[in-house]
């Protein structure tokens, strides 16, 4: 056979929103990782607050502060959000992994029930707490 | 490994703008991505009008219309011309489809073409499918046995046969896998929804007789379980099938055997 130039062949475009359009399985896919890492955070600022309140007045007065700031009450409400989100998407995959719901429309209605779901009972744990 | 930008090389460039038709009423602008080995560089995007009222409804005839009046070097493929042999798959307007199944009027505003995401480019809209290709020899796509052959045929029950309805129809157009954030992240490792569903298409015909081995082979971090049921590959099957649920069925398999 001929040799066939073949140049530096380039990668062609991939990315999800500027070269592949976002489907709501996707997205609904990617929150669950998204939540799911920064419930990571929020789990070491919930410890900080522990350890503070176990360390004296002083850092308990400092870390709680913090938390209970403005700006710490917006990061645990949209923890609360991300961790209702996370639980949801994960009795999702339940579902699936039951083979249940894994036809695109039902699928889709799924990550509705996920994305209503979690804000509806955000603001019910709001209200109620 | 997850990338976020493209390589250097890849990166998409301004490229022409090719001369509108004269005396058209209905106008139809293509912008359609453009390399080619022989020209180097990196990759660009070009403008094409076409009229609208000499052009076929589909992206297809779009494509073979500026390929025989505008600038033949445009280069893609194609040959049935109805949604059987999966030559044309390519991006269209962000998602990836079959160009010949693929109506103009299913795409508003500007007409944008790529070649299936992430894959090396050959030239223009070709990828090159080598790997895709070897991953689905990988997990043998064919009737293994190990008893005697039968004298006339491999029998099955209508009842049987009829699980295998919603994978045979699979024409390895590639669609799905390179729709499938997973596969561009692992492709290497990651067997990606069209090789997946073939492998459940064996593994669930009631003939063949390698179903351990095959669950073996898959039983794996990468080459089964990656996915993570994003279901862009069943969102964007040109031929409705759905390889997020055929994966799921092989993970189920995977837990049904150990209990």
């Amino acid at each position: 056979m001929a040799d066939i130039p073949r140049g530096n062949r380039p990668l062609s475009p991939y990315m999800l929103g500027p070269y592949y359009r976002i489907q709501l399985t996707s997205l609904t896919s990617i929150l669950t990782r998204i939540t799911g890492n920064a419930l990571i955070v929020t789990t070491a600022l919930i410890a900080w607050w522990f350890a503070a309140l176990v360390s004296g007045p002083e850092a308990y007065a400092t870390a709680n502060g913090v938390i209970t700031s403005w700006f710490g009450d917006l990061v645990m409400t949209l923890s609360l959000l991300g961790l209702w989100y996370h639980t949801l998407a994960g009795i999702r995959h339940l579902i699936w992994d039951n083979l249940a719901m894994l036809e695109v429309p039902k699928a889709e209605m799924l990550g509705w029930a996920c994305l209503g779901g979690s804000v509806v009972l955000t603001l019910l744990t709001i209200i109620i707490l | 490994m997850v990338q976020l930008r493209l390589p250097k090389n890849s990166r998409i460039t301004t490229g022409k703008t090719w001369p509108q038709p004269e005396g058209a009423s209905r106008i139809r602008k293509l912008r359609i991505y453009r390399w080619s080995p022989e020209e180097g560089g990196n990759p660009r995007m070009d403008t094409y009008f076409i009229d609208q009222d000499k052009c076929g409804p589909m992206v297809l005839d779009a494509l073979i219309k500026i390929k025989n009046e505008i600038d033949p070097t445009l280069t893609f493929r194609r040959s049935c011309r109805e949604g059987i042999c999966g030559s044309c798959a390519m991006n269209i307007d962000g998602v990836n489809t079959l160009a010949c199944t693929w109506g103009l009027d299913q795409v508003k505003g500007d007409v944008t073409i790529y070649p299936l995401p992430h894959m090396p480019v050959v030239k223009d809209l070709i990828p090159d499918l080598t790997h895709f290709y070897a991953q689905h020899a990988s997990i043998k796509p064919w009737l293994e046995t190990s008893s005697n052959t039968p004298a006339k045929e491999w029998r099955q029950s209508i009842e049987d046969r009829r699980k295998l309805d919603g994978l045979y129809e699979c024409i390895m157009c590639a669609s799905c896998s390179t729709a499938c954030p997973s596969y561009w992240w692992n492709a290497d490792r990651f067997l990606g929804p069209a090789a997946l569903l073939h492998a459940w298409r064996w593994i669930v015909d009631s003939r063949d007789e390698a179903t351990g081995e095959r669950l073996d082979d898959l039983e794996d971090p990468f080459k089964l379980y990656r996915c993570h049921t994003i279901m862009n590959c069943a969102k964007t099957c040109p031929k409705g099938l759905n390889p997020s649920k055929a994966i799921a069925q092989i993970k189920h398999k995977m837990v049904e055997r150990q209990m």
